[in-house]
C-alpha cells in the first residue's frame, strides 16, 4: 500500500520515556490517549500496569519504565498512552510523553551502537539522527515478548 | 473462482447431507421395511452423485454411484438391509467424507483408492436377488411389492384430484419408493390412505420451505453481531448509570426505550446462537452400533430432549465429553448380552441420553442399565493407588466414592479395550465440564446402571456476576457458583477461626476452608481490618468453600471477555469485563482460586476428601458410629467403631515395661502390645486403663490361621460411643489423622488408627517383616 514518495521513507510516532526520546512505526499505532483510568490486575506480571478501556475494548497497559528495567510509573493515571494492536490484541505503552510525528527517510537510520545499554538496545532495531537529538526506533514484538516475563528479576536478565 | 465458491457451497451442503446419513442408516439396520428411509438415503447418495459429476469430481461420482446403486436394489426390495450390508454403506459414507475431507483439504479429491469398497458395493447389487432374499418374509414382501405396485396409479390418480397441484409429485414418489413398507396398504384399506397420505405429504411438501426462511450466515458474522451487541448492552448499562443521578431528565424516556430494544437486541442474538444440542448427539447412534457389533453387546440407544437448545459455544465443548461418556456407558457401564440375562435383565442394554432445561442450566443425563459401579471395587482401587486411605473412606458416601472415577488415573476396568478402560477419560470430561462452569453427579445402583448427571449454563458470553470489593479493588464472581453469603464479624454468630494457618468458617455444624482475596490475590493488606467481612459461600463440583471479601457491591449481567495473551498464565481470573461505569473488573475464577486452595492441602501428598454438600448429601450419607476418646489435652479424637475388635481394660498392674519401653500386657493367652494413641497419652498410674483392641493381621497368606495378633490403642478415657454421619471439613497433614469435623458442637479430630499402629509396630521382631493390615471386625 505504500505510495510513490513514501517508498524510501516511513512515519515515526516519537514519545519519550525518562529523558530518553523513541518511536513506533505508525502503522503500528492504533491510538493515543491521555490520562486514563487504570484498573490494576493482582497477580499480574510487574511490567504489566493494568487494563483499561477503550471504547467497549480491553486493552493491556504495559509499563515501558518496567520493561526498561526501571522503577515503576508513579501515577499511571496521569501518564499517556500508546496503543498498539499485535495480532488481534490492544496493548497500550506507558510513556511520560508524546512527541511529534516525522517521516524518516531510511538512510538516515543507522544500527544501534553497542554502547546503549542492554535493556534499550535489546528492544531497538535502529537508530534515527534528527538535528538536534537522537531518537531509538523501538520493536514492539520485543516488548510484548518481555511484557510477559513474570519477575523483576527475569526483566533484568 | 467461481469454480471454488461451487465447490466449496457443495462442500457444505454435502457436509449437511451426510451429518444425518449415518443415524438414518442405523436407523434403517432397526427398520428395514422402512421404505421412506430407504428413499431419503437414496437420494442424498443421488445428488452427491449428480453434483460431483457436476463438478467434475470423478472418484467421488463412481463411490457414489457405487453406493446408489446398492440403496436402488433396497428401493427395489431386491436387496434385504442386513447387518452386514449396513456395514458396507456406513463404511461408503465414511469413504465419501474421507474424499471430501481431502476436497476441503487439498483442492482436489487426492489419491485414496476405494476400487475395493466399489467392488464390494458391486458385489451387493450385481448378486442375483435370491441369495439376499433367502427368508420367506423377503419373498412376501417382494410378493407385496408386486402387489403394491399395481394400485399405485389409481392411488395417486385420486391424489391429484384431491390435492393442490404443487404435492402432486410427492405423492408419486412415495407410490414409487413405498412398496415394501406398511405405510401403502392393499386396496382394501385405501378408503383411510388419503389422511395418512396427506400426512406424508405435507413433510414431504415442507423440505423446500426452510430454504425461504432461512440462509447460510458465516459464524464469524454471528461472533461479530454478538460482540457489538455485547459493547450495546455495555454502552446502555453506562448511560442507565449516568441517569441515576438524575431525577428529571429529557433523556429518561428514550432511554428507556433504547434499554428496551438493546435487551431484545440481545436475546435475539442470543437465540441465534442456540442449537439444539442434537447437534453434539448426532455421531452417537454410529458409534454406538459399531462399538456394539465390535464388543458382540446388543445397545439400545434412547434419546430424549435433542432438541432442547444451548449456546453454539457450549455446544462445541461438551460435544467430546458427551461422546466419551456415552461410550464409555457403553463399553463399560453395560454387560455382555449373557452375562445380562442371567442377571435377569433383558439381552439388550439401553443407554439413555436425555436434555432439558432447569433454570438458566441445560441438564444433560446418561443413564445406562448396565452392572452399576462397585462401592468395593472403587474403594479397593482408591487405597490401592494411594488417592485415599482406609479410614478416609470408612465414613465415605457411596456418591462421593464414585467421585473418585473421575481422578486421574483411575479406572476400574479390568480390561483395557480400543475403546476405553486406559483411566484417562473422565477426568479430562470432568475438566472440560468444569471449565465451562458446569459439574457432574454420579449416582449407581450395583447391578441396575449408572446415571451421570452434567449440568452445565446455557451461555457463557453473558453472565450474572456478583461484584465484590476487596483492598479496594472491584471483581466480578459468576453466580452459578455462588451458593450464599454470610456476614462474619468478631462477636455475631458467624466468626472465622484458625487451624493452624489456615482459616475455616462454622457453618451449620460444618467447618468450611476459607480463601481470603487479599492474601490470595496479593492485595494491599495495609487497609485497615474491619473486622466485619463477607464470605462467599461458592460450590464448585462438589467442593464447597469460603471467598472472604471486604463488601458486595452490586450483581450485574457481566460480558465475559477473554483475558489478554499476556495475563493467561493467571489461574484466578476466567475472564475480565466493562462494568457499568467503564472500569474493568477481573473475573474469579472460583477453580483457579480452588486449586490454590487443593495446592496447599495435597502438599503433604494427600487428595483432600471431598466436602459433602450442605443439604442433600446429610440425608443419603450412611452415619457411621464413632468411638469418642479423650487424648491428652488436644482436640477430642474419634475412631469409626467398625474398625475396633473390643473395647477394654485393663488393671494398669497387669501392663508390663519391656527392655525398649514398649507396654505389654497379656491377652486371650499371648502378649499384646500397647500403643499410645497420641503422644501425649501414658499408662495411667493406678486403677484401669481402656483401650482400644484392633486386630492385625499379618496377612502371610490368605488363609494362615495362627497369624491374627491384637494391638491395643492407648487412650485416657472412652467417652462415648455415637452415630454421626461422618463429614471431614479439614483434611489434616498429620498422618495419624484422617481430618477434624464437629461433632455435637464440639471439634474433633478423626485419626487413623491403621496408621499410628503400624508405625509403630515396625521393628517388632515378630511381624515387622510382613506388612500389616487392619481387619475390620464385624460387630
Amino acid at each position: 500500500m505504500s505510495e510513490p514518495n513514501a517508498a524510501s521513507a516511513q512515519t515515526l510516532v516519537t514519545m519519550q520515556v525518562a529523558e530518553q526520546p523513541f518511536g513506533i512505526w505508525v502503522e503500528s499505532v492504533r491510538d493515543v490517549l491521555g490520562g486514563q483510568n487504570i484498573s490494576r490486575v493482582p497477580l499480574s506480571p510487574p511490567a504489566i500496569a493494568g487494563s483499561l478501556n477503550l471504547r467497549g475494548r480491553i486493552v493491556t497497559v504495559l509499563d515501558v519504565r518496567v520493561l526498561l528495567g526501571m522503577q515503576g510509573t508513579e501515577q499511571p493515571e496521569k501518564a499517556m498512552n500508546v496503543v498498539i494492536e499485535h495480532q488481534g490484541e490492544l496493548y497500550s505503552l506507558l510513556v511520560d510523553q508524546v512527541g511529534d510525528v516525522l517521516t524518516v527517510d531510511h538512510h538516515k537510520i543507522e544500527g544501534v551502537p553497542q554502547t546503549v545499554t542492554p535493556a534499550w538496545k535489546s528492544v531497538s532495531s535502529g537508530i534515527v539522527k534528527l538535528k538536534d537529538e537522537l531518537v531509538l526506533i523501538l520493536v514492539t514484538e520485543t516488548l510484548l515478548q518481555i511484557a510477559g516475563l513474570t519477575t523483576a528479576e527475569e526483566l533484568a536478565a | 473462482m467461481a469454480m471454488d465458491e461451487c465447490i466449496s457451497e457443495f462442500l457444505v451442503e454435502a457436509a449437511e447431507a451426510l451429518a444425518g446419513l449415518d443415524n438414518d442408516i442405523v436407523k434403517l439396520e432397526g427398520e428395514p421395511e422402512n421404505a421412506q428411509l430407504i428413499g431419503g438415503i437414496f437420494r442424498t447418495f443421488h445428488t452427491i452423485k449428480g453434483t460431483s459429476g457436476f463438478l467434475g469430481l470423478s472418484h467421488l461420482g463412481s463411490v457414489c454411484h457405487a453406493g446408489e446403486n446398492a440403496l436402488g436394489k433396497m428401493r427395489e426390495g431386491s436387496l434385504h438391509p442386513s447387518p452386514q450390508i449396513i456395514s458396507v454403506i456406513l463404511k461408503c459414507v465414511d469413504a465419501i467424507k474421507g474424499i471430501l475431507t481431502t476436497i476441503e483439504a487439498t483442492g482436489d479429491e487426492g489419491t485414496l483408492q476405494h476400487e475395493a469398497l466399489i467392488a464390494e458395493l458391486n458385489a451387493l447389487h450385481e448378486r442375483p436377488a435370491a441369495v439376499e432374499m433367502m427368508s420367506a418374509d423377503g419373498d412376501s414382501a417382494m410378493l407385496q411389492a408386486l402387489f403394491d405396485a399395481t394400485p399405485g396409479p389409481d392411488l395417486s390418480d385420486r391424489k391429484r384430484s384431491a390435492a393442490p397441484s404443487e404435492e402432486v409429485r410427492a405423492p408419486l414418489a412415495l407410490v414409487q419408493t413405498a412398496p415394501p413398507s406398511e405405510s401403502v396398504k392393499p386396496s382394501a384399506a385405501a378408503p383411510i390412505e388419503p389422511s395418512r397420505d396427506s400426512a406424508v405429504v405435507k413433510e414431504g411438501g415442507k423440505e423446500p420451505v426452510p430454504t425461504n426462511h432461512t440462509i447460510r450466515v458465516g459464524i464469524d458474522l454471528l461472533e461479530g453481531l454478538m460482540t457489538t451487541v455485547s459493547e450495546l448492552v455495555l454502552s446502555r448499562n453506562q448511560l442507565l448509570q449516568l441517569l441515576r443521578g438524575e431525577t428529571e431528565s429529557p433523556f429518561a424516556g428514550p432511554l428507556q426505550r433504547l434499554s428496551m430494544i438493546t435487551s431484545e437486541l440481545q436475546e435475539s442474538v442470543m437465540k441465534t446462537r442456540m442449537q439444539p444440542i442434537g447437534n453434539a448427539w448426532q455421531a452417537l447412534p454410529r458409534i454406538i452400533r459399531d462399538l456394539g457389533r465390535e464388543l458382540g453387546k446388543k445397545i439400545e440407544l434412547v434419546m430424549d430432549g435433542a432438541e432442547t437448545e444451548l449456546d453454539r459455544q457450549v455446544l462445541e465443548l461438551i460435544k467430546d465429553p458427551l461422546t466419551h461418556m456415552v461410550r464409555n456407558a457403553a463399553d463399560h457401564g453395560l454387560e455382555m448380552p449373557d452375562v445380562r440375562v442371567a442377571a435377569g435383565k433383558s439381552a439388550t442394554g439401553r443407554v439413555q441420553l436425555r436434555a432439558f432445561h432447569e433454570g438458566g442450566h441445560i441438564v444433560i443425563q446418561i443413564t445406562d442399565d448396565g452392572r452399576g459401579l462397585d462401592p468395593a471395587k472403587i474403594r479397593r482401587k482408591a487405597v490401592d493407588t494411594g488417592l485415599a486411605t482406609e479410614a478416609e473412606l470408612v465414613g465415605m458416601s457411596d456418591a462421593n466414592l464414585f467421585r473418585f472415577i473421575l481422578r486421574p488415573g483411575f479406572s476400574t476396568a479390568a480390561a483395557v479395550t480400543a475403546i476405553s478402560g486406559r483411566g484417562v477419560g473422565m477426568d479430562v470430561v470432568r475438566t472440560n465440564i468444569e471449565r465451562i462452569g458446569g459439574a457432574i453427579d454420579i449416582e449407581s445402583q450395583l447391578n441396575h446402571g449408572t446415571v451421570f448427571t452434567i449440568k452445565i449454563p446455557l451461555t457463557l458470553a453473558i453472565v450474572p456476576a456478583l461484584i465484590v470489593g476487596c483492598a479496594g479493588e472491584r471483581f466480578a464472581i459468576p453466580q452459578i457458583s455462588v451458593v450464599e453469603l454470610v456476614r462474619a464479624s468478631r462477636s455475631g454468630e458467624h466468626r472465622i477461626e484458625r487451624i493452624c494457618d489456615s482459616t475455616v468458617l462454622r457453618l451449620r455444624d460444618r467447618l468450611l476452608p476459607l480463601i481470603d482475596l487479599r492474601i490470595t490475590l496479593g492485595l494491599d493488606s495495609a487497609v485497615a481490618d474491619e473486622g466485619e467481612r463477607l464470605i462467599i459461600v461458592t460450590q464448585v463440583g462438589s467442593w464447597f468453600f469460603g471467598i472472604v471479601v471486604d463488601r458486595v457491591h452490586d450483581t450485574e449481567e457481566i460480558v465475559v471477555k477473554p483475558v489478554s495473551p499476556l495475563l493467561k498464565s493467571l489461574t484466578a481470573y476466567s475472564g475480565n469485563t466493562i462494568l457499568g461505569d467503564g472500569s474493568i473488573c477481573m473475573i474469579i475464577d472460583p477453580n483457579g482460586l480452588m486449586s490454590q486452595l487443593g495446592r496447599i492441602e495435597t502438599a503433604a501428598g494427600r487428595q483432600p476428601i471431598e466436602a459433602a454438600s450442605v443439604d442433600q448429601e446429610q440425608e443419603t450419607e450412611a452415619s457411621q458410629q464413632l468411638v469418642l476418646v479423650k487424648c491428652g489435652s488436644g482436640l477430642r479424637k474419634a475412631i469409626p467403631l467398625d474398625q475396633i475388635a473390643r473395647l477394654e481394660d485393663f488393671e494398669v498392674s497387669n501392663v508390663r515395661r519391656s527392655e525398649d519401653g514398649r507396654l505389654l500386657v497379656p491377652y486371650r493367652g499371648s502378649l499384646m502390645l500397647l500403643v499410645p494413641a497420641t503422644p501425649a497419652v501414658d499408662l495411667q498410674e493406678s486403677g484401669r486403663q481402656p483401650v482400644l483392641v484392633f486386630t492385625a493381621n499379618s496377612g502371610v497368606a490368605d488363609n494362615a490361621p495362627a497369624q491374627t495378633r491384637h494391638v491395643g490403642l492407648l487412650v485416657d478415657s472412652i467417652v462415648d460411643i455415637i452415630s454421626h454421619t461422618t463429614r471431614i471439613d479439614i483434611v489434616s497433614d498429620h498422618p495419624d489423622v484422617t481430618g477434624a469435623t464437629i461433632i455435637d458442637g464440639e471439634p474433633t479430630e478423626i485419626i487413623d488408627p491403621a496408621n499410628i499402629i503400624r508405625r509403630d509396630l515396625v521393628g517388632w521382631p515378630t511381624i515387622s517383616e510382613v506388612p500389616m493390615t487392619i481387619e475390620r471386625i464385624a460387630a
